[in-house]
């Protein structure tokens, strides 16, 4: 695949008064042309030093990062600017200028780059209708909503035709409904643009809505990475699970008998496999946890069941196996958490 | 004595709005570079950053009157002459121009850092940055700095009347002080009190108008 940008064993060390604070180590990736690709990871983790990294707001002390090809660190001021104009970026807080309406505020990426007043107007427009603002390009940002505000912002990101939209914890400060309002114009440029989209969040439901491929982040190194459907199917990492299965907490009750954890992909969400788990072996089974997500248009989740004794579980895992669902077992002590 | 008190009013405000301009000519640029050249500044430079410091800070312990007696050798280089109210025109742009250094290096700081970082990722260069972004988006606050300038360089005038400024504040001097004629003192001080609110409005209403945060 044509990799759009691609991150070589990147490092990013801070030098601050209490020593050295590391924020990226050996991060190796690779954007496709034309994905939506994601980076999850809690806070602090080092996801928003990453995507400044992409754009060299923050320089990596190792590795480097290559923009169609071509290293960054070779570039002079100069270049790097040019780079910044073929990658939008938008910000959890927004950042439009305050004092400039919202028309001005689109213009401004194209003044920057030397657009003639009436042409930078006339994209700006065009724009401002896209994201659905045209009645407002007089108003200034204080008059606008959150969701009108990261439209404006969204805009002005795209202005210059840039190959790449950074999306920094973009929808982190909206409501869950213009949320998705946000994401679903996120998709639409993807989509129509042909724009590649890199999207940092904390949040899982962000993945799970629009991203096709997603690496997780922890303590500075990608833990795991694939495509969305894969991870959320069978997470790998620790994090990973705790990042999928969220706040899951273990039932003291519940510590004997076999526990195994049943992986349903988007094929096997449509058949009844745990009734017919019960019919087939005989077996008592008793569901612990469950949950089944859309992503990507195909339904996929996990199942914890426990079921008390070896020989019955020995059982079900044939089945299991038998008709190819993936399962592992997994231990439960008080404690600990489920997964 | 109209006439004597409209001369005075004349000078003061020539006085003022000279020293305003020159002080505004340097204390710009003084104060984007403090900015600028700041740690946390677009183009940090730690050394340059903290001469200017040192140096602004040195000229604003001097109190004023102290100030006003040291310059005048220079004052005769630059215009021929160490009385009237031309002569304070440089000593008050001595003193104004690093206080409205600090005053325009506090307003720019007030710009919000997100908001460099966009113009930033857009590919903006620096001296786009500062032009663009940095001055445009403080503008609603350095007309409040402004309005408070310009009134202590008002009032510092008023006190070049004690080597022969000329103004207001040397009428005041001259007949209120030396011949006990408190009726014009008091006439001056009036007078200056009107200058002082009629400033701060100007300055305070153009900042409130031309502010989009708040509608």
């Amino acid at each position: 695949m044509d990799s759009i940008v691609s991150l070589k064993s990147m490092g990013k060390v801070f030098h601050t008064k209490n020593g050295d604070v590391k924020a990226l180590d050996d991060i190796n990736l690779d954007i496709n042309r034309g994905e939506i690709f994601g980076i999850i990871g809690l806070s602090g983790a080092g996801k928003s030093t990453l995507v400044r990294c992409i754009n060299y707001l923050e320089v990596p002390t190792e590795g480097d990062v290559y923009f169609e090809g071509k290293p960054l660190k070779q570039m002079g001021e100069q270049g790097i600017r040019n780079i910044r104009r073929n990658m939008g970026m938008i910000f959890q807080q927004f950042n439009l200028l305050s004092q400039r309406n919202i028309l001005n505020n689109v213009c401004f990426p194209l003044e920057i780059s030397g657009v003639p007043r009436a042409a930078a107007v006339k994209r700006a427009k065009e724009l401002l209708k896209l994201v659905g603002l045209s009645d407002r390009e007089k108003a200034y940002p204080a008059q606008l909503s959150g969701g009108q505000k990261q439209r404006v912002a969204i805009a002005r990101a795209i202005a210059t035709n840039p190959k790449l939209l950074l999306c920094d914890e973009a929808t982190s400060a909206l409501d869950p409904k213009t949320t998705k309002q946000i994401l679903d114009l996120i998709k639409d440029i993807n989509k129509n643009m042909g724009i590649t989209v890199i999207v940092i969040t904390h949040e899982m439901k962000v993945i799970e809505s629009i991203c096709d491929r997603v690496a997780i982040i922890e303590n500075s190194r990608i833990a795991e990475m694939g495509r969305v459907e894969d991870i959320f199917a069978n997470p790998q990492s620790d994090i990973g699970r705790k990042l999928i299965l969220g706040d899951v907490l273990p039932n003291k009750e519940i510590v004997s008998g076999v526990k195994l954890r049943i992986e349903f992909d988007g094929r096997s969400s449509f058949e009844p496999v745990l009734s017919n788990m019960i019919l087939s072996c005989g077996i008592p089974v008793n569901i612990l946890y469950a949950q089944t997500k859309d992503i990507g248009g195909s339904a996929v989740g996990h199942m914890i069941v426990q079921i008390s004794g070896e020989e019955e579980a020995l059982k079900a895992k044939r089945y299991l196996d038998s008709i190819g669902v993936v399962y592992h077992e997994v231990e439960l002590t008080e404690g600990k958490e489920l997964i | 004595m109209t006439s004597m008190i409209l001369k005075g009013l004349f000078e003061t405000l020539l006085m003022t709005v000279a020293s305003s301009f020159f002080s505004y000519l340097i204390g710009i640029p003084l104060g984007v570079v403090l900015v600028v050249t700041d740690n946390t500044g677009i183009k940090p430079m730690p050394k340059l950053n903290g001469i200017l410091g040192v140096i602004i800070n040195l000229i604003r312990s001097v109190p004023f009157m102290i100030l006003l007696i040291m310059v005048i050798p220079l004052t005769r280089i630059i215009v021929g002459t160490s009385i009237g109210p031309v002569a304070v025109i440089p000593p008050l742009v001595i003193a104004a121009a690093p206080y409205i250094a600090r005053m325009v290096e506090s307003s720019l700081k007030e710009v919000d850092a997100g908001v460099i970082e966009a113009a930033k990722s857009m590919g903006a260069s620096n001296a786009q940055i500062i032009f663009k972004v940095l001055l445009p988006e403080s503008k609603p606050s350095l007309l409040v700095g402004a309005a408070i300038s310009v009134t202590t360089i008002l009032g510092y005038s008023a006190m070049a009347g004690f080597t022969g400024g000329g103004g207001l504040g040397t009428i005041a001097i001259n007949y209120g002080y030396y011949r006990y004629q408190t009726d014009i003192m008091f006439i001056t001080v009036a007078i200056l009190v009107i200058l002082v609110q009629i400033i701060q409005e100007i300055f305070m209403r153009s900042s409130k108008s031309s502010d989009k945060r708040i509608r």
